[in-house]
């Protein structure tokens, strides 16, 4: 998902508004109660109107069940709703009743199974969706993306630094990220895996919803939970009514906060198929967990510091970026410091276009030799073109941004190739010359000639890619390194003659330097 | 079950400190002060011997009529006090050790938390929760 970061762009609030839209029924609370799935209940209640800012998860459920999230805060009014809803909800009545809205949240492991059975007897819908503390595959798949923003191994931990500054950025009180933090660190290690990171998440996302943070972690957020309750194939009704909520949703501000509810959704989806297939299974093995959960937080536990090597800086760059990645689609090696054959013929093909000479780099004064190091790398390369040409076939629909994005890289980098020190200076300014000289001769009118047929076998190229035939490949192959060899040669004759240019300036300035010399002496 | 436990911080001002409120709670922050010169005493007195030969646990810092002062260091020098009540003799050392042992855990837990810096006062529920299961249960 190109969810944005932290900072919500316009993009994802017009996704998330997009989303918040689609789902009708619900009139949008912002104040999620935290009611148990209730599918007896029914939309009547009217939610009470959002006092925090943004999206109220639970609205995805309230397509189901009409449940009502109004004046969650209210005590009384919770009782009414549960009790409005009747039958099976013995448990309801018992959660309503508990004083604090935190211990609402406790309640429902108890009353979970009880309602989770009177539920899935009247009804076939989610019992969880409108679970606040429920993941949605939703929420899920943008947790993932979050983590893998931060730290690409899923398998791995994002630091306790790294994970702050990003859970800053929600704009929470340090307090409140303080008491999330504990609830979602079970392992008390200083650091979030994957399960930790998205019950983080999810309880963040559900704050800024307005759902008060429970005191103790819900079940359904707890790392072993989130494990095993996975989803199989969650009714795709159910999911597109809880789009539909999502989209409902009125009054979306923050982006995170509409996506963090699409995530709630996912999870509620994933759990709703679950509650219905093996509701009290699920339940009752839940429940012995959540005591063995809190068992482990109060007994004394080793703090495993083995973290893998995130790099924190690459983290937070990561984190800062604008949603969508940068063009990571160069599957070329923008950077290498050798002559690659792809980017050769990539930027052969591109510059064939733009007037982009390859490479080589130009070093005229010294350099000749390295350049005709730079080229004889390109020379073997280009023997082994028949092996890379797949590459080129797959990478042509990448030239264009290779090439504007390549170009420079390859100007930079394939003008300071590690040669030898003496050779630096002049490379320092022969990669100057040379891209002044490329640059021109892409306004001059000799280059056209080559990108046509650069463009041609780029055209070519495109067209024959769907038939991944050798032959063809080879034919194109063939085709560029010809493209490549008249660039080359092209470029080995300007050389030359900028070779002898300097020559002839160093044959004047060593025969006035004879001049000046006999007079210096005098 | 303690009357009053505290943390001290390694600058000795406290970073969490809660009493039962029978009693003056001002008299459990004095005790707890002045019991900091004695843990200071015990600290001192093993400072030429290696730190990490010193033990934790300091054991009773000092008894009056009316309750006894545990005390308890890091290696870091943050400071655990524990008031029990004098009439309460039931209280063997290692439970008092146990106690100490489960402060020091969930104060590692509040400094896990990257959220939490050093030296602030301590405003962790799951701490909060720890000293309460310790205190007497009162009421």
């Amino acid at each position: 998902m190109g969810y944005p970061n932290q900072p919500l762009t316009n993009e994802s609030q017009s996704h998330i508004l997009g989303l918040v839209t689609g789902s009708a029924p619900r009139p949008p609370a912002d104040r999620p109660v935290l009611r148990h799935p209730d599918t007896s209940m029914d939309k009547q209640e009217a939610w009470s109107p959002p006092q925090s800012p943004g999206i109220s998860p639970p609205r995805s459920p309230s397509a189901y069940r009409c449940y009502s999230y109004g004046a969650q805060r209210n005590g009384t009014d919770t009782l009414l709703a549960y009790e409005a809803k009747g039958p099976g909800l013995p448990g309801v009545p018992q959660e309503n009743s508990s004083p604090s809205h935190y211990s609402l949240r406790l309640q429902p492991e108890q009353p979970v199974v009880t309602r989770v059975e009177v539920a899935s007897v009247e009804r076939v819908e989610v019992d969880y969706s409108d679970d606040p503390w429920r993941i949605t595959e939703e929420q899920r798949e943008y947790y993932t993306n979050q983590f893998r923003s931060l730290q690409p191994d899923l398998s791995a931990l994002i630091m306790g630094t790294v994970a702050k500054n990003f859970f800053t950025k929600s704009k929470l009180p340090i307090p409140e990220l303080s008491h999330i933090w504990e609830l979602s660190d079970v392992d008390k290690d200083g650091a979030l895996t994957f399960p930790e990171f998205c019950t983080a998440f999810h309880l963040i996302v559900a704050r800024k919803n307005g759902y008060p943070l429970p005191e103790t972690l819900p079940a359904t957020l707890r790392p072993g939970f989130v494990e095993a309750g996975v989803l199989t194939a969650p009714p795709s009704e159910i999911i597109g009514s809880v789009d539909q909520q999502m989209t409902s949703r009125p009054g979306v501000t923050a982006k995170q906060e509409v996506r963090d509810e699409s995530r709630k959704r996912e999870f509620f989806l994933k759990r709703i198929p679950e509650p219905h297939e093996k509701p009290i299974q699920h339940i009752s093995t839940l429940k012995p967990d959540s005591p063995q959960e809190l068992d482990t937080n109060m007994k004394s536990r080793t703090r495993p510091r083995s973290y893998s090597s995130t790099s924190i800086d690459d983290a937070m760059k990561k984190v800062e970026e604008p949603p969508t990645p940068p063009p990571r689609p160069q599957k070329t090696h923008s950077r290498a410091s050798s002559l690659d054959l792809n980017k050769l013929f990539q930027q052969s093909a591109q510059g064939a276009k733009s007037g982009w000479l390859p490479p080589p780099p130009a070093l005229p004064p010294r350099p000749p030799a390295t350049q005709i190091f730079s080229f004889l790398p390109g020379s073997e390369k280009s023997s082994q073109k028949a092996v890379q040409q797949p590459n080129f076939a797959d990478f042509s629909k990448f030239r264009v941004e290779q090439e504007s994005s390549v170009r420079g890289d390859l100007s930079t980098e394939d003008l300071t190739p590690p040669k030898s020190d003496s050779t630096v200076l002049h490379q320092g300014h022969a990669p100057q010359k040379p891209v002044r000289r490329k640059l021109h001769p892409e306004s001059q009118s000799a280059t056209p000639p080559l990108a046509t047929p650069y463009s041609a076998a780029t055209l070519t190229k495109s067209t024959q890619r769907p038939p991944p035939k050798q032959k063809r490949e080879i034919q194109m192959a063939i085709r560029k390194n010809r493209e490549t060899n008249a660039v080359l040669t092209r470029l080995n004759s300007e050389l030359q003659q900028q070779l002898k240019v300097v020559h002839r300036e160093r044959v004047t300035l060593e025969s006035q330097l004879e001049l000046l010399r006999p007079v210096a002496s005098i | 079950m303690a009357v009053c436990i505290a943390v001290i911080a390694k600058e000795n001002y406290p970073l969490y400190i809660r009493s039962v409120p029978t009693q003056g709670e001002l008299k459990f922050h004095y005790t707890v002060h002045t019991s900091l010169d004695v843990v200071e005493e015990k600290i001192s007195g093993v400072g030429k011997a290696l730190a990490d030969q010193r033990e934790l646990y300091l054991g009773l810092l000092y008894p009056t009529e009316d309750y006894k002062v545990y005390g308890y260091v890091t290696n870091s020098k943050v400071k655990f006090v524990i008031v029990v009540d004098s009439s309460n003799t039931s209280l063997r050392d290692n439970e008092i050790r146990s106690m100490f042992r489960k402060l020091h855990n969930s104060f590692t837990d509040v400094m896990c938390n990257p959220f939490y810096n050093p030296g602030d006062p301590i405003q962790s529920k799951a701490f909060d929760s720890i000293v309460s299961t310790m205190m007497v249960q009162a009421f």
